[in-house]
């Protein structure tokens, strides 16, 4: 028999021989020298690149590396409003005549140009995002391809999709504004409905990940959309404000903070233009003591530390059963020891960059919040890189809900986490805060989850699972986390008239 | 201006295809070993080619092939059929003078014509494509009981299921009875156009380059009045879709089928116009899936 | 004979041998993101190299013969002739009947001689029986004793029989050490190799193993997570470290490879020892030799260039 210490990574084990040297793996990083990057990018507006009116650029850098990967033209007023303009004019003239069935091919042909250039996004996402490259391969884009796929079945059975409306029409033009989280998703999840239904669109990508979008902008124009459908408007916050503010707009989407959404619905107030908003999240994850543990501790690491976090709707606050806390807290800590923070291209790394000096600001003023409250630290001990923003996987035990760490979104790898005693306990602390887009819970029982769901106050809720996207399944919030959804027979809403 | 005389030397002989059927995956000859002349367009025409003649054993070995394919079929994410679907409408547009070349011959129908029912053919192979992962959504639910349970309708496939298309619109015809029964995961033995089978066996071509597993759908040509009652009576075939248009074989289908109480539908577009709107419809797909309405308490 | 533990002399209530549920998509999406785990250059060779170190090189068939056994040990002992880098094998694992001319054939080497008994595959033979045949291969000298559990005791929810099943043979092994196949292929879910896993740790094995091989599917990377983790659970609360043996449906060395990950990530890197983890295989040594052969000289390899045995 061998007898081991508990737990211990490197310790010798007594009675065998010499200790285990440490098993590493090799560096893996995926290639990149197919990836050509061009120094500099100009707008897509009308079918073409076209320089900014506005003659400003701005610099796109890589946040691992803090190298500047390319220099982007920044809209000003003017693009915005040459790009409302063209998608306007190709609305009118040109998408609203073409029947369900040719909009649907455009769109089955940009699914499979997205699979077919699959790697060289995936490379790029990672690049200017900092995003793990299993992340931007395995998820980002083959869930693009999937919305555009989805949605092209959909282009020429509308009529199918709600009862009693045979004939619903397009919006018009609408204008779109999204996040550095997942760029390219994004912009999919945007564009694909939007399209599908017969609009025209001018997006706005995220000023820290303007590639992946332009990107997409030469593969719409290789699927030869007409000119004019999507047009491409890099810059930003001005260059967002400027397009949400347009006059000629039916319908405004934006994804983001909930500050930013609030000030769009003012924007648009009084004004034709239908609005749809995806904004913050601290989704409570509900640990019961009858769940299946080492599963659920892999969903609450899958569900904070996924994407470094940047995710509105990531687990940010874990509700544990109080009976099983001290069995949580040791697998979770023993867990995160073996993610990985690294070069975001390397296979095996599991945690990236974070996405802005900025960014990484706010993370850290609010981790500093957490520790000064009270809360105890426990971090992963990753080497960090001299150069690039990161911050290591970090969860917080013995958090009070009034504590900021509970209540305000950090947007990065912190979790905190908090008990609860019986189930009602649980719901009511889950429901106790101004967001409700999202949360987990996990426990064996069957009538349980059903119940629980059924009382949270969120628009998606997980159980025994964690951060699962489909473009079949509706996304979006309660509350302050925002209004419409996205994805499903309920996601077309957002871009459909039934009236006239 | 006197007429080049052709020199023996110069000729080049081509090389014909032999028609076979396909099961399984494969490509074969009738058991029986039977062939029959496939009519050439006109009447009185030489034939163009000898067709494998499908007898009842063959048509028994393509409802095992398609039992045996059910399940992995059925298991498919629905996004994964809509690829496959998809596929298909991929390939056969890359065919697109192959068909228009056999349709042509096979029911002389000028080239514009047949191009025209080529082009149908593939958007209505992409129109069912874009159902696989909607039908849940248009014909599921969600149900509000008057008692604390969550109550759910899912739809599922009916199994394996046989398809008789028309005899106009070989091409056109055979995918738009086909599609509707396979997109949902039911598994398909059809009988194909009896008077142009050419093209509609071409079809398995399409099919077995893309990506379907073996066994999903089945053609078979040969003589509908004696394959017809053997399909109809198979007490493992679970439904029968009926497009031929003729009362007498839909009746027959009926019949035949109660003994194992086969869904059977005759599904034909109005004046039998295979080209119009009313030839595709989620209506299509509706009678070859069962619905499953599930219940579970809700409470802790 | 070794001291009995206190967990083998209480039959224990059957409230011991509850277990926690086990989430099946959870495990296999655990399992699935480890096997994308990518291991290259010099941790690909050296971890080739453990994948040997930690093989049972496996002949169970019912046309074995002294000829075929000792040829076996051979390759056991040297797997690539000419090239003293990889290592011996773990173990050679045989029928009793094969145990002599193993036992014979790896005189003075490193490599173990592991025998199968308790009426393997099945294992459906009376109690007294299969004591005998366990007392008889530790008598011809076995290192290492392969039983088999009563899967239809296990699955009419007669847990305390397997569990004394399990002691019973543990006593009769003297100082063999003994590797409890679970035979997970007939257990089918997640949650029943979970429990068996327990009764057996419980019962005082010193490795659980997946499958006799004879029954498909045999090992899985999710079936051998799940066992890794009801070992390591165990550990936290017994302080006893048992070993995992994965058997029967490890072809290639990149599998192998996936299942190293497993246990790194799961155990911890100590337990890449062949001390705590084993691979049953047979045709899944050529692969890696291959595969090393590969790394050495940059060239895909044939199998050709490989003895069969």
């Amino acid at each position: 028999m061998v007898e081991k210490t508990v737990g211990t990574k490197d310790a010798a084990a007594p009675g065998t021989a010499a200790a285990t040297p440490a098993w590493e793996y090799a560096p893996a990083p995926e290639s990149k020298d197919f990836v050509a990057i061009a120094p500099c990018h100009d707008l897509f507006v009308g079918g073409k690149f076209v320089p900014a009116k506005s003659g400003k650029r701005f610099r796109t850098v890589n946040p691992s590396t803090e190298e500047t990967l390319s220099e982007v033209a920044e809209a000003g007023p003017e693009d915005v409003d040459a790009a409302v303009r063209a998608a306007r004019k190709a609305s009118r003239d040109t998408w609203s005549r073409l029947p369900g069935k040719e909009r649907a091919k455009y769109l089955f042909r940009i699914a499979r140009i997205i699979q077919e250039r699959s790697r060289e996004l995936a490379v790029l996402e990672t690049l200017d995002g900092g995003k793990p490259i299993k992340e931007s391969r395995d998820v980002d884009v083959p869930l693009a391809a999937a919305h555009f796929f989805y949605h092209a079945g959909w282009a020429d059975k509308l009529e199918y999709a709600f009862p009693g409306k045979r004939h619903p029409r397009p919006l018009g033009v609408a204008g779109q504004v999204i996040p550095w989280n997942f760029p390219l998703l994004m912009a999919a999840w945007k564009l694909a409905p939007a399209l599908a239904c017969g609009n025209c669109v001018v997006l706005k990508p995220a000023e820290t990940t303007p590639l992946t979008a332009l990107r997409l902008g030469e593969i719409l124009r290789d699927a030869d959309l007409p000119p004019g459908v999507v047009n491409v408007v890099t810059g930003g916050p001005e260059t967002g404000r400027a397009l949400v503010a347009h006059p000629d707009l039916d319908k405004v989407a934006f994804t983001g903070s909930t500050e930013v959404g609030k000030a769009i619905q003012r924007t648009v107030a009084g004004t034709r233009k239908r609005l749809t908003l995806e904004l913050g999240g601290k989704a409570a994850n509900i640990v019961f003591e009858d769940a299946a543990i080492d599963q659920a501790v892999e969903g609450i690491v899958g569900g904070i530390y996924f994407n470094q976090g940047h995710v509105c709707c990531a687990g940010s606050r874990l509700l544990v059963q109080e009976s099983v806390h001290d069995l949580v807290v040791k697998k979770l800590e023993a867990r995160i020891q073996t993610l990985r923070l690294g070069d975001p291209l390397d296979k095996n790394t599991d945690v990236g960059a974070i996405n802005s000096k900025p960014q990484l600001e706010r993370i850290r003023s609010l981790v500093d919040a957490g520790v000064e409250e009270g809360a105890e630290i426990h971090q992963a001990p990753c080497r960090i890189p001299a150069k690039g923003y990161w911050f290591p996987p970090t969860f917080f035990t013995g958090v009070a809900q009034s504590h900021r760490i509970a209540r305000e979104e950090i947007f990065g790898p912190v979790l905190s986490i908090l008990t609860f005693r019986t189930p009602a306990e649980a719901i009511e602390k889950a429901n106790n805060t101004f967001y409700g887009l999202s949360a987990g819970v996990w426990t064996d029982k069957g009538a349980k989850i059903l119940e629980i769901a059924t009382r949270l106050e969120a628009g998606v809720v997980w159980t025994n699972t964690y951060n699962k996207f489909d473009p079949a399944s509706p996304f979006g919030g309660f509350k302050e986390s925002g209004f419409g959804r996205e994805g499903g027979r309920q996601g077309l809403l957002a871009y459909l008239d039934f009236e006239s | 201006m006197a007429k080049k005389k052709k020199n023996p030397g110069d000729e080049r002989l081509g090389v014909q295809k032999t028609y076979k059927l396909y099961v399984g995956g494969a490509f074969i000859r009738s058991e029986s070993g039977r062939s029959f002349r496939a009519p050439g367009a006109k009447k009185g025409e030489a034939a163009v080619a000898n067709v494998a003649r499908a007898s009842r054993k063959d048509l028994r070995a393509a409802v095992s092939a398609a039992r045996k394919a059910l399940g992995g079929w059925a298991d498919k994410t629905a996004f994964l059929r809509s690829q496959i679907l998809y596929r298909a409408a991929e390939m056969l547009e890359g065919r697109r003078a192959q068909f228009v070349a056999e349709i042509a011959a096979a029911t002389g129908a000028t080239e514009r014509a047949a191009d025209a029912e080529v082009t149908a053919a593939v958007d209505r192979a992409v129109w069912y494509a874009g159902w696989a992962d909607k039908l849940t959504t248009v014909l599921g639910s969600l149900n509000p009981v008057a008692a604390p349970y969550f109550n759910f309708s899912a739809i599922e496939p009916t199994g394996v299921v046989g398809v008789v298309a028309p005899d106009g619109c070989p091409l056109l015809g055979l995918v738009s009875t086909l599609f509707p029964v396979i997109v949902s995961g039911n598994a398909a033995v059809a009988i194909v156009s009896g008077t142009a089978p050419l093209p509609a066996l071409t079809f398995g071509e399409v099919l077995a380059t893309s990506d379907f597993p073996g066994g999903v759908a089945n053609l078979l040509a040969g003589d509908r009045a004696e394959l017809l009652p053997h399909l109809a009576k198979h007490m493992d075939v679970d439904g029968l879709l009926v497009g031929t248009g003729d009362p007498a074989e839909s009746k027959l289908a009926s019949f035949e089928g109660a003994e194992s109480l086969k869904r059977v539908r005759a599904l034909r577009p109005k004046d039998g116009d295979w080209f119009s709107h009313a030839a595709q419809s989620p209506l299509w797909i509706e009678p070859f899936v069962e619905v499953k309405t599930i219940w579970h308490p809700i409470g802790v | 004979m070794a001291e009995l533990t206190p967990s083998r002399l209480l039959a224990p209530s059957p409230a011991a041998f509850a277990v926690r549920p086990v989430d099946r998509i959870g495990v296999e999406e655990r399992a699935a993101s480890l096997a994308k785990r990518s291991v290259k250059k010099d941790s690909k060779t050296r971890g080739l190299r453990l994948v040997v170190s930690m093989t049972d090189l496996t002949t169970l068939e019912g046309k074995d013969s002294p000829g075929k056994v000792r040829a076996l040990c051979r390759k056991a002992v040297s797997p690539l002739p000419g090239d003293p880098t990889i290592p011996s094998v773990a173990a050679v694992c045989v029928y009793p009947n094969l145990v002599p001319v193993a036992k014979r054939a790896l005189r003075g080497t490193s490599v173990k001689v592991a025998s199968v008994a308790t009426a393997f595959p099945s294992g459906q033979a009376p109690l007294d029986v299969k004591l005998d045949e366990v007392k008889r291969v530790v008598e011809m000298g076995s290192d290492e004793v392969d039983m088999v559990i009563d899967r239809g005791a296990f699955l009419v929810g007669d847990f305390s029989r397997v569990f004394d099943e399990i002691a019973r043979v543990k006593e009769a092994c003297g100082e063999a050490r003994l590797k409890v196949i679970l035979e997970t292929g007939e257990l089918e879910t997640y949650d029943n190799v979970r429990r068996a896993s327990r009764i057996a740790l419980l019962a005082g094995a010193d490795f659980i193993k997946t499958s006799t091989g004879k029954v498909q599917p045999a090992a899985t990377l999710p079936v051998t997570l799940v066992m890794l983790e009801a070992v390591r659970d165990h550990e936290q609360e017994t302080g006893r470290a048992v070993g995992v043996k994965a058997a029967g449906g490890i072809r290639t060395a990149k599998e192998s490879l996936q299942y190293l990950v497993l246990v790194k990530e799961t155990m911890g890197d100590t337990w890449l020892t062949p001390a705590l983890f084993r691979f049953g295989a047979s045709t899944l040594l050529n692969d890696v030799l291959m595969q090393l052969e590969k790394e050495r000289t940059g060239r895909y390899q044939s199998a050709d260039y490989f003895s069969k045995d």
